[in-house]
């Protein structure tokens, strides 16, 4: 299983604070846990494409598309961050 | 190195006097307070929220002191962000930092907003007359904090 929360903007478009998963099949990274959430529809879709300034962390540190991801992590996806 | 996340108020004077507390090696202080406009982006802002991601905020945070330090000959820091829903005139955040000489005081205390800034995981959302918006990064907070990205060269 892995943790998957959401916050701020993306939170609020996806309806959806955290969720638990069993780590999809095939699914070893970041960016394959991305293109996993996307394809559950429009919604997913939209939140979540390529382009839109999305940032990602594992285990609360900030992590890159290739940043590996196993069962057990705590996978957070967020807006860039505007605090200060 | 005191980092704390609150809805409370702070008062920079407190936390000023806890950070010298009887260290007499502390020649300069050096500190930040980040405040609520009533104006962003053209729009009157009548209050702001803000939301964090427990855990990891207080994890970069303590990161990011810990990179201020090995960066400049400090002697401490205090960060206190809070959140919740704040006003025009509040105060969001503070930055002290304490150290021998004013130089690397300074430095760091610039350093450790502009990294804040660009890493620590809060959002802000504005409630205005025409709706509530959440606040875009600006791209001013990415530059400044890449100012920061090459190393500082040592003093031999």
């Amino acid at each position: 299983m892995i943790k998957v929360l959401y916050f701020a903007k993306l939170r609020e478009d996806l309806g959806k604070a955290s969720e638990e998963l069993a780590l999809p099949g095939g699914v070893t990274t970041v960016a394959g846990l991305r293109a996993h959430l996307m394809a559950r529809g429009a919604t997913w879709q939209s939140a979540l494409e390529q382009g839109r300034a999305l940032r990602v962390a594992v285990n609360h540190e900030m992590a890159e598309p290739g940043t590996p991801v196993h069962a057990g992590d705590e996978v957070a996806f967020f807006p860039p961050v505007t605090g200060g | 190195m005191p980092v704390r996340i609150q809805t409370e108020d702070f008062d920079i004077g407190r936390e000023i006097a806890a950070l010298r507390a009887a260290n007499t090696k502390v020649g300069a202080v050096a500190s930040f307070i980040g405040t609520v406009r009533d104006v962003n982006d053209g729009n009157a802002v009548a209050t702001l929220t803000l939301e964090h991601y427990p855990g990891m905020t207080e994890k970069a945070l303590e990161d990011i002191v810990a990179e201020a330090r090995s960066r400049w000959r400090i002697i401490d820091a205090t960060v206190i962000h809070r959140v919740g829903e704040l006003k025009p005139l509040d105060q969001i955040v503070l930055v002290v930092v304490v150290g021998e000489h004013r130089g690397d005081a300074f430095a760091a205390c610039e350093f450790l907003m502009d990294y804040l800034k660009t890493r620590a995981p809060f959002w802000k959302k504005e409630q205005t007359p025409e709706g509530s918006r959440w606040v875009d990064a600006r791209g001013s907070d990415d530059i400044a904090a890449e100012r920061w990205v090459k190393p500082k060269q040592d003093v031999a």
